[in-house]
């Protein structure tokens, strides 16, 4: 009896193990496929061609410069608009709020975190859009400013709750020690505790851009989805098109291994290095800060 | 009379370089109350967790040695650890009722053992909590959840806890720590009685404690056995020089 | 005079501070309020028995939207069938198992990486691995394994997170009773993590029933006139058919359009309210 159970404790474990090593396995794959049907885009395409300015799928033309400032100039919008708020909302959850308010606050951000970003697209054209087309008089509201002012939202709920986490975890002692010397909780959050919580806030901004970089439902749904190269601010106004966007739009009608095909997972390989890279330097910072609290704890 | 356990040139270092035992040596008599004093951080809750592998849970940087209990080495890789721990039952500073009734509590280690039957299991608890000395306290109420009870009364069922699995030696790392002075009396003269049928080895609380219960001491300091022998003579003429001023209050 | 002047010019500073932070507050939560109860005043009038349980017709301009809603539900428990074990277990190992060095580490970088991969590149993963590699088809199985992958990391962390809140003394005891460490797990750990894992369950889930990029080349399908008939059948799904009727078809019945966000909202909501509770119920009662 006691051999049977070491035998299934064995065999449990194992899978356990296996179980933990998957996500692993499974970034492996996702770059695999990625690899195995992106790159013989740089085959089927000249170089100085992909890297040219326009993307016209249908007569072979597949520069993904367009795509690419598409995607940076909706991003930063969005970073403009999603980091003072997350932040100022983070700091308002975790210094100012009283308790009661917290509690809904909370979870109320979970849940713009939650809703399905195709919501937020059919509002952006039916409501957002009408609005903004009138009030900035352009000809159409479908622009990059109605994707960013959308993605802001989608990235407020990754910085707010990474960043409260961040502020949350300041010691009491740093403010008690601040307010003792004739602070006020004003200065206290500027000058002790953001600066504390520091190393925390960038990660949620890092994480914050991040998802806004690779939000697909929604900038496909209202930012007009022209490959036009953004190449002044005022580019802003007018109608964009994403790297995420151009794989959904068009990855549903191209032929299994054409040249269009294998663009399209190359965009995507340039997408998951893009994560990867947001996401490796931002849990750099998040495991430094957390040997240092592990060292406090322990 | 013989020595239940034998402990020969056991050393011990974690990782993280805290608390280690250095070339310790002793035979621990059976039936008897064995103690480990002295200061913290000198060991004896590390010998303690030695005796029923409770160490592997633990980062271990080098250890060297053997403990025999009945003649069979058991730091030998082969050793059936779980065979081991219900052989050589332990109660901790904290009681640590287990998130269940005070009956699944009782029962716990047997059902893992693999006991099914409904008269085995009420008789170990009745068995095991009469024991303790909680029984009459608890007997009307074992299916209310343990963490309910007093802190003396969930420390006594932690020991019923461990005499359900009928083991020969018990281990009582600081059992009354977090009690008040009634509950200690009642530990106290439980552990009195178990003697009778266990060999029990306990780090008490305080140097009352030891030299209330002891049959034989040790004293532990850094790390080394600095001096053992029997609990009366231990504590009215130690022989070591740091011994008497231990007990004297003179450090510690 | 002077300090007092400075102190005073201190507190008009800090009342304007915390005035602009609320507002900023304000200003971020209230569209999020906003948009549920605007969703459901437009929408509420298109919700009808016939709504919920009818086949769209006459080019989806008419009719309910029944297969859209039986298909998020089987993707929901596709991506459940395949992700919560795993994830449970993949939490299992990282919190009672794993030791803290270089190959654990790469784990959580793993997971950190897997939950910031954009969507609609799970979405080509998908395509490759599942639909073309392994011959899947755009299938509800492809979409369902695309789906758990992606929702795996909100899984493993909210699980991992809530066994790491068990103490650890029950560890020690159970062990020095005899207990190996699976049964520790399994009689005591779980059972103590099962609202933190739950909550982690549901509101992984609820972000898979929302997700319209994995699924748009590896199982949704525009417009079926029936229910999918295996897992190897496409199948319409709400978000999909939100995104289709609100972008591809013209002249849509702005009605409809509303009323489907609703019912896609309402899914995702409830899902979000019973996790919200179960954790809460749990922070309540909790005796350790």
């Amino acid at each position: 009896m006691e051999k049977s159970l070491s035998w299934r404790e064995f065999i449990i474990t194992r899978l356990i193990q296996g179980a933990g090593y998957s996500a692993i396995v499974f970034v492996g794959l996702i770059f695999f496929f990625l690899l195995r049907e992106g790159l013989p885009a740089l085959g089927d395409v000249d170089i100085t061609s992909l890297l040219s300015v326009r993307w016209y799928p249908i007569e072979d033309y597949f520069g993904i410069l367009p795509l690419i400032t598409g995607s940076l100039i909706i991003t930063l919008g969005a970073a403009l608009i999603a980091v003072p708020f997350g932040i100022g909302a983070a700091v308002y959850i975790s210094e100012i709020a009283p308790r009661w308010m917290r509690e809904i606050l909370k979870p109320l951000v979970e849940l713009l975190g939650g809703l399905p970003s195709v919501v937020l697209g059919f509002l952006g054209i039916l409501v957002l859009s009408p609005y903004i087309r009138v009030f900035l008089n352009l000809p159409t509201g479908l622009t990059a400013f109605t994707g960013s002012l959308l993605l802001g939202g989608i990235a407020v709920p990754t910085i707010v709750s990474v960043a409260e986490d961040a502020l949350d975890s300041v010691p009491r002692a740093y403010r008690e020690g601040a307010w003792a010397l004739g602070a006020t909780k004003w200065q206290t959050i500027w000058r002790v505790t953001l600066p504390a919580a520091k190393s925390g806030v960038l990660t949620a901004v890092m994480l914050g851009i991040g998802r806004a970089i690779g939000e697909t439902m929604t900038v496909m749904m209202v930012t007009g989805n022209a490959p036009v190269l953004a190449t002044k601010l005022g580019s802003i106004f007018s109608p964009v098109r994403t790297m995420t966007a151009t794989i959904a739009a068009e990855m549903g009608e191209v032929a299994n291994g054409s040249a269009h095909y294998h663009v399209l997972f190359f965009i995507g390989m340039m997408l998951f290095l893009i994560s990867l890279a947001v996401n490796i330097i931002a849990s750099s910072v998040v495991f430094r800060a957390k040997k240092r609290a592990e060292r406090i704890l322990s | 009379m013989v020595d239940k356990i034998l402990i020969e040139n056991l050393s011990l270092q974690y990782s993280d370089g805290a608390e280690s035992l250095r070339n310790v040596s002793m035979g621990i008599r059976e039936n008897a109350v064995t103690v480990l004093f002295g200061p913290a951080g000198g060991g004896k809750s590390t010998l303690l967790r030695c005796l029923n592998r409770l160490n592997d849970l633990t980062d271990i940087k080098t250890s060297s040695g053997q403990i025999l209990i009945d003649g069979e080495n058991i730091l030998d890789p082969k050793t059936d650890v779980i065979a081991l721990r219900r052989k050589v039952g332990m109660v901790f500073a904290r009681p640590v009722p287990l998130p269940m009734s005070i009956r699944e509590n009782v029962v716990y280690g047997l059902e893992l053992a693999g006991e099914t039957r409904g008269s085995k299991l009420n008789e170990a608890v009745e068995r095991s909590l009469k024991l303790a000395a909680i029984w009459d306290e608890v007997k009307d109420r074992l299916d209310e959840p343990a963490v309910a009870l007093s802190g003396g009364q969930q420390q006594r069922v932690c020991l019923a806890r461990v005499l359900a699995l009928q083991p020969e030696i018990i281990l009582l790392d600081e059992p009354t720590s977090g009690l008040d002075p009634i509950s200690t009396g009642k530990v106290e003269d439980a552990l009195l009685e178990l003697k009778k049928e266990f060999t029990i080895i306990l780090v008490p609380h305080s140097i009352q404690q030891a030299a209330r219960t002891a049959d034989y001491a040790a004293f532990f300091l850094t790390g080394e056995l600095v001096e053992y022998g029997e609990g009366k003579s231990l504590f009215t003429i130690p022989k070591q020089k740091k011994t008497e001023d231990y007990i004297m209050g003179r450090f510690g | 005079m002077m300090t007092k002047f400075l102190s005073r010019n201190r507190h008009a500073v800090q009342r304007l501070g915390f005035v602009a932070i609320t507002l900023m507050a304000i200003v971020t939560v209230l569209p999020i309020v906003g948009t549920i109860l605007f969703i459901i005043y437009k929408g509420g009038s298109a919700i009808s028995w016939e709504f919920l349980s009818g086949f769209p017709h006459d080019g989806m301009r008419a009719g309910g939207i029944f297969p859209a809603i039986v298909g998020t539900l089987y993707l929901t428990l596709g991506t459940a069938v395949f992700s919560v074990p795993l994830g449970i277990a993949a939490a299992i190992y990282l919190a009672e198992y794993a030791k803290d060095n270089q190959w654990t580490r790469l784990i959580r970088l793993a997971i950190i990486n897997l939950a910031g991969i954009p969507s609609v590149v799970y979405g080509l993963f998908g395509l490759g691995l599942f639909v073309l590699f392994l011959k899947f088809g755009t299938s509800i199985l492809a979409a369902s394994l695309t789906l758990s992958i992606m929702t795996l990391p909100v899984i493993i962390s909210a699980s991992e997170e809530a066994l790491r809140t068990v103490p650890q003394a029950f560890r020690t005891v159970s062990i020095s009773l005899g207990a190996t460490r699976w049964q520790t797990i399994r009689k005591i750990i779980l059972k103590e993590a099962l609202p933190g894992i739950l909550t982690g369950v549901i509101l992984g889930l609820e972000r898979a029933a929302g997700e319209t990029a994995p699924i748009l080349f590896t199982g949704a399908a525009f417009f079926l006139p029936r229910l999918p008939n295996s897992p190897f059948d496409a199948t319409m799904a709400l978000p999909y058919h939100l995104f289709v009727i609100s972008t591809q078809v013209p002249e849509m019945p702005i009605q409809i359009q509303y009323g489907t966000a609703l019912v896609l909202l309402a899914f995702v909501l409830t899902m979000n309210v019973i996790a919200t509770v179960i954790r809460s119920r749990a922070r309540a009662r909790r005796q350790w």
